[in-house]
């Protein structure tokens, strides 16, 4: 196991932005998804959407910069880039629902073999809402989950997700320190088709209560 | 020509108790403040909010539930407003949380004379409790129905007295959808000019969806 967590989670969101290609509209979720936009190779291009309205998202403002009026969904400041503009939710969301947005990345609570996720609500615990979650994960062309293998030694890639959903069978990739899965589309099961190199696939198994297959052609994840 | 601008008296005279309102803004970014002050000062009760998220407890729309003025939201987000929560489990306040681009769309079709939208978000969570499935060429779909308002308080950046609004950045978000969708629509304008000195080609709230202009008293 990878026991240093700012590690584990710099290893997910190196392996994610390497997923992307030039030119492509993708939505970071808040939290370890946003750490992706620092690992994006040079040469490559990404656009980003920022829910609340904006494409173009650059990164935090230099100090004394700071445009109150620029703001990211998370309400942290940004900027804009040369090719970035601006519109309303509406039109964000038509983004969003309309396919236009290749990649969305987002945490998860608990991810499952079906490709199912519970991200937005601990019922009697804590209760944040969906915000946008819900359009973008039924929404985006990918959905990718990313997320740290477990939480305090329990496994969050389940057999079934036991919180309430975010969406149903709708996520294609996981992401964790330990390796990626795909989900087969319709919900019909995990492969593991890349693993790190400072772990077995008997770690995995061990600290995942999902079932999965190996895939033929597993890869060693490049970090 | 035009007889938008409303100080603060006619204003306070809008506010009744029991109220829809919505309220522009995303976690506070574009709201209008200086409207906020006016609903706290009235003492308004038991209304009901439409707003994105209920931002932070000490700004935007969370003031006004952190004051305990209203009996129900309906929202995307309540996480940066410890105090909807703590009302919420209380009992005292009704949340009603939806997926922000179906918050969007209830209001834009409100705004367009639409009797609803179909969308596939929510399909197979809670959401869908209690709504009408509709299937469309093999796919599944909601039935959410428009989200109407007695009142809409928006903010332009800049705004001409004709009531033409340009709003700035991301302050944008929700206010050009809940001009569209209330009975009664005032917008606070950071900066007030003359009909004629904006560009007709970058207004983004056309003027006669303006009931009132209030001046902001931001800054």
């Amino acid at each position: 196991m990878i026991e240093d967590i700012e590690l584990a989670k710099n290893i997910i969101a190196k392996r994610i932005a390497r997923e992307f290609k030039n030119n492509q509209l993708v939505n970071l979720g808040i939290g370890l998804p946003t750490m992706v936009a620092n690992h994006i190779p040079q040469g490559v291009n990404v656009i980003l959407q920022s829910e609340n309205g904006m494409i173009g998202m650059g990164p935090a403002p230099e100090p004394g910069k700071e445009n109150p009026e620029i703001t990211n969904a998370g309400a942290s400041m940004v900027t804009i880039l040369p090719h970035g503009c601006y519109f309303d939710s509406a039109m964000s969301f038509a983004l969003i629902r309309g396919k236009h947005v290749e990649y969305t990345v987002l945490g998860a609570l608990e991810v499952d073999q079906e490709g199912s996720l519970a991200s937005w609500i601990i019922p009697g615990k804590k209760v944040p809402g969906m915000g946008g979650a819900m359009d973008l994960v039924v929404g985006a062309k990918n959905v990718i989950v990313s997320t740290l293998h477990t939480e305090r030694g329990k496994p969050k890639i389940l057999k079934k997700c036991r919180l309430p959903l975010t969406a149903r069978h709708v996520v294609n990739m996981i992401v964790t320190e330990l390796g990626v899965f795909r989900v087969t589309p319709g919900g019909l099961g995990l492969a593991l088709i890349e693993i790190n190199k400072d772990t077995t696939i008997d770690e995995i198994r061990a600290n995942t209560e999902a079932e999965f297959i190996v895939s033929d052609n597993l890869k060693t994840m490049e970090v | 020509m035009f007889d938008k601008i409303i100080n603060k008296n006619d204003f306070a005279s809008l506010i009744k108790d029991g109220m829809v309102i919505m309220v522009g803004g995303f976690l506070g970014c574009g709201t209008p403040e200086t409207l906020i002050d006016l609903i706290l000062a009235s003492g308004a009760k038991n209304l009901t909010l439409i707003c994105n998220d209920t931002s932070f407890v000490d700004r935007g729309v969370g003031r006004l539930v952190a004051a305990k003025q209203a009996a129900k939201v309906i929202t995307s987000h309540i996480g940066t407003n410890p105090e909807t929560g703590k009302q919420m489990v209380e009992g005292t306040l009704n949340v009603d949380l939806v997926p922000q681009g179906t918050l969007a769309e209830r209001i834009r079709c409100a705004g367009a004379g639409l009797g609803g939208v179909l969308t596939p978000t929510g399909v197979g969570t809670v959401v869908e409790e209690g709504k009408q499935k509709i299937t469309v060429d093999g796919h599944e779909y909601l039935l959410e129905l428009p989200l109407h308002a007695d009142l809409a308080i928006i903010n332009g950046s800049t705004v001409d007295k004709a009531g033409n609004v340009v709003y700035n950045a991301t302050t944008r978000n929700f206010n050009p959808l809940m001009a569209m969708a209330a009975s009664v629509v005032v917008v606070e304008a950071e900066k007030l000019v003359e009909p004629g000195e904006l560009m007709p080609e970058l207004v983004m709230t056309p003027g006669p969806l303006v009931t009132h202009i209030f001046k902001s008293e931001k800054r």
